[in-house]
């Protein structure tokens, strides 16, 4: 039993990530990428809210009626949002200024609701939590790894702290104005995405159709 | 031994089980730089044209040689009458040092000391574009087992051409690195993109360092000089005050204004539209379309009016001859594959980037210029536009035959 509860963990960091091979929650990692700080704050909140959302639908999974499901699960998980946002307030203004609307979003990110739909309804309340960590974890990796190039490269710092000198404060490097711009982490999630199905190619889809060429005939 | 013997001898190591087998597309492109390729159509249907993608893309070359020199000559021509105003002796540089020892001097009025002025700033930033856009290129013909395509000489003088002269030469190699891999390779190369890979890699610049590609003191390659295009000082002041510059519709015409390296001079990519539309590599559809997108809507900018924003005024002549418009419509809304493909899409593609350059230059206060995200904004449109007109055929036909 701990072998599948050690793979819930580690499949969705990369086997089966969320981001990179289901293509879910791209929104908030547009978003909430250009800065490190950011980003690990919004990690932790998706975590702690994809955990505990399926521990508490897994509990209830049994008096959940199955006409109004989705309806109910949404009331847990927002209240679980709530109260992530009203904690992130108190003990993280700045950064919640910064995270604004998009803690609230959480609500509406796909992995959430999909961890609750496709596992937390149908097994038991442990295994739904780990499930629930390992997606918010496989989440929070990619959402690290956009972040670390957007803002090494879009301000030469990490975390807040100069790693590459600046041109406007008299260093060498030149920031990338494109990478602290939402659209450039639909880039690098690609590119990451090409990275990790060339790495692991199950992870390729088969190709819809099939361009022919002259010898091919 | 003859070339063509010489190609044959070492064609056996390259093909399939031969020692390298893997950089077959390299000796492919060498062996076609000097001999037609013997691929031949087997199956049907056989059209048979001596146009094929090589010729396209060499013609489209050559018709941009009236912009490489005009590129060389004004580049030379801007750097030295600035020099000259700011006084010589303040400046320093390889460039000058070179062209004061070869006795060339620093001199607007002499024809030679301008071209080679020009040639010092085009040649590095040439080169390098040629160099990493072709280790990219290359890179993927070897992984991905495609041949090395002409089209790329294309993309990357183009590239080149709409850069300022003061462009360092890093964000060169990362500009048409990211124009190739993003704008062409990740599709499948050339023939398979859906944007224009030059443009990509000129708006990816635009956008990651907007200082080095925008404002007033780049587009003279001086320290310390600064002179807004005739773009900016058209939406600073309005078109009338172009004159207070000295800039007359006869000077933006001929190009010797400030700009990009060979955007300025709209006689210039007149002189390639011509070479284009003789040879039909160039879609005469897309061209008119694009020039009536601009007048109309540009005229009905005129009409409205606005007594805010002085753009609204700018006639449809001088939307034609300052900024990039002539160059874009030129060469790059006549590229066929990021283009429309259906006649009727065609026009309706022009219509659509003709409009779109003067929505953003006159209604958008963020950007002076339009003409690359207009051009961009197009390519993204192009199959939609193909979808709607090949249906509306569909149609039409049901109707006709029910």
């Amino acid at each position: 039993m701990s072998q599948t509860r050690k793979q819930l963990l580690v499949d969705p960091l990369i086997d089966n990530n969320p981001i990179t091979l289901q293509v879910l929650g791209i929104c908030s990692a547009l978003a909430v990428t250009s800065s490190l700080n950011v980003a690990f704050v919004m990690s932790l909140a998706v975590i702690a809210v994809c955990g505990f959302s399926s521990l508490f639908i897994s509990f209830l999974r049994h008096y959940i009626p199955n006409s109004i499901r989705i309806i109910v699960q949404m009331v847990i998980i927002a209240s679980l949002v709530i109260l992530v946002d009203q904690i992130i307030k108190a003990y993280a203004y700045e950064i919640s200024k910064t995270l604004s609307v998009f803690v609230g979003l959480i609500i509406t990110n796909c992995i959430v609701m999909g961890r609750a739909e496709a596992f937390a309804m149908k097994n038991r309340p442990f295994e739904s939590f780990v499930d629930g960590v390992g997606n918010g974890l496989g989440y929070s990796l990619l959402l690290m790894s956009v972040g670390v190039i957007r803002e090494l490269f879009g301000s030469g710092t990490l975390f807040g702290i100069t790693i590459f000198d600046s041109v406007n404060n008299g260093g060498w490097y030149v920031p990338n104005g494109l990478l602290l711009l939402p659209p450039s982490a639909f880039f690098i999630i690609g590119f990451i995405i090409w990275g990790v199905r060339t790495w692991k190619k199950s992870q390729v889809e088969a190709r819809e159709y099939k361009i022919q060429t002259l010898e091919e005939h | 031994m003859s070339l063509r013997n010489y190609f044959n001898s070492l064609e056996p190591h390259f093909e399939k089980g031969g020692k390298y087998e893997k950089y077959y597309p390299i000796f492919e492109m060498v062996e076609t730089i000097f001999f037609t390729s013997n691929t031949v159509t087997k199956v049907a249907p056989h059209a048979r044209s001596f146009v094929d993608m090589k010729r396209v893309m060499t013609y489209v070359v050559i018709s941009t040689i009236p912009c490489i020199l005009w590129a060389l000559y004004n580049t030379g021509l801007q750097t030295n009458s600035a020099l000259v105003a700011l006084g010589v002796e303040s400046q320093s540089g390889w460039r000058i040092s070179f062209l004061t020892l070869t006795g060339l001097g620093i001199n607007p009025d002499s024809l030679i000391s301008n071209v080679f002025h020009g040639l010092l700033y085009f040649l590095p930033i040439y080169l390098t574009t040629l160099i990493a856009g072709g280790i990219c290129e290359v890179t993927f013909a070897t992984i991905r087992g495609h041949e090395v395509n002409e089209g790329f000489l294309v993309s990357s003088m183009l590239f080149a051409l709409t850069l300022p002269a003061s462009t360092p030469l890093w964000q060169v190699a990362l500009g048409i690195a990211f124009g190739v891999v993003v704008g062409k390779e990740v599709f499948g190369g050339t023939g398979k993109n859906f944007l224009n890979p030059a443009l990509t890699g000129r708006a990816f610049l635009y956008f990651a360092y907007p200082a080095y590609m925008s404002g007033d003191s780049i587009w003279t390659p001086v320290d310390g000089y600064s002179g807004a295009t005739s773009l900016g000082i058209a939406a600073a002041e309005g078109y009338e005050s172009l004159s207070n510059y000295g800039i007359t519709w006869t000077d933006a015409f001929i190009g010797t204004i400030q700009g990009s390296l060979g955007e300025t001079s709209t006689l210039a990519c007149a002189l390639g539209l011509v070479f284009l539309l003789l040879t039909k590599i160039a879609n005469y559809r897309m061209v008119v379309g694009c020039l009536l997108g601009m007048i109309i809507f540009s005229s009905f900018l005129n009409w409205v009016g606005s007594d805010t924003n002085p753009m609204f005024s700018m006639p449809w002549y001088w939307h034609l001859v300052i900024g990039s418009y002539a160059f874009g419509l030129v060469f790059m809304v006549t590229e066929p594959v990021s283009g429309s493909h259906t006649n009727l899409g065609r026009y309706v593609y022009g219509a659509l980037i003709g409009f779109m350059v003067v929505m953003i230059r006159v209604l958008n206060p963020a950007f002076p210029e339009g003409m690359m995200l207009a051009i961009l904004f197009g390519n993204i449109f192009a199959p939609l536009i193909d979808h709607f007109v090949v249906m509306a055929n569909i149609k039409r036909r049901i109707k006709l035959n029910a």
